[in-house]
């Protein structure tokens, strides 16, 4: 099965009650199958970096086996609200 | 039993460990220092190799030449800081090492940095540090005065 990045977005939305996701597929700029996600849910506040990106991380845990790249932010409603007026 | 021949053998021909100084770009330690290649020796000698230098890092490639932009990133942010003094593992030497990593940390892909034995985090992680201001102080942690302040303290 070829992961696609409507099904890793609807993964992350539905699992970490996202409410906004955008997954780049990334993968003409690697060698292999590589994606880069945002993430934007309230599930993250309060959780540091390391934490987010865990969750994220056990959210995708079976189609991380398959792709090759992964680059992802991780934010909240507020620090993306804040992101999105500069 | 066959990967642990192949390995053993792998070791056995490149001979004793290999160990590349670049005083500049930091202590390069070869993958094949570990020599018995078993799966839990392996997760034993990865919780030793995190714990011996302050600042590890595995990469793909080296510090003088990386082998992926994510890696490069890793690098280039450490050199910023000044940080030159670390261990770094190029996981592209050793496909144990490569796995092994990924078990050790429960973390995906590579690359992946230690500070004082602890993981923390892959190359967006490092960067959002550097971006914040969080990796200046992780450092200041460490006992490792980043070469950031000093640009900061003759910029004013």
């Amino acid at each position: 099965m070829a992961v696609s990045a409507d099904h890793i977005r609807d993964k992350l939305t539905t699992e970490l009650g996202a409410a906004h996701v955008d997954v780049e597929d990334t993968t003409s700029n690697r060698c292999a199958t590589s994606f880069k996600v945002l993430v934007v849910s309230p599930q993250f506040e309060g959780k540091p970096l390391l934490q987010r990106h865990r969750m994220v991380n056990t959210c995708l845990a079976e189609e991380l086996k398959e792709i090759h790249a992964f680059e992802q932010k991780t934010l909240t409603p507020e620090q993306w609200d804040k992101l999105k007026l500069q | 039993m066959n990967s642990l021949i192949r390995s053993t053998v792998r070791c056995l021909r490149s001979g004793p460990t290999v160990c590349l100084l670049r005083p500049a770009d930091g202590l390069v330690r070869a993958a094949s220092a570990r020599f018995l290649c078993a799966a839990t020796d392996l997760q034993k000698d990865l919780g030793e190799m995190v714990k011996k230098d302050k600042v590890v890092v595995f990469i793909k490639g080296t510090p003088g030449q990386p082998m992926c932009g994510f890696s490069n990133a890793v690098v280039q942010i450490l050199r910023m800081h000044g940080v030159d003094h670390y261990a770094s593992y190029n996981v592209l030497e050793d496909q144990e090492l490569r796995e092994g990593v990924k078990v050790f940390s429960n973390w995906p892909t590579i690359p992946q940095v230690y500070f004082n034995g602890e993981f923390v985090g892959g190359c967006d992680i490092l960067l959002q540090m550097h971006q914040n201001g969080d990796l200046v102080e992780e450092l200041k942690k460490l006992g490792i005065h980043s070469a950031l302040l000093d640009a900061e303290k003759e910029s004013k």
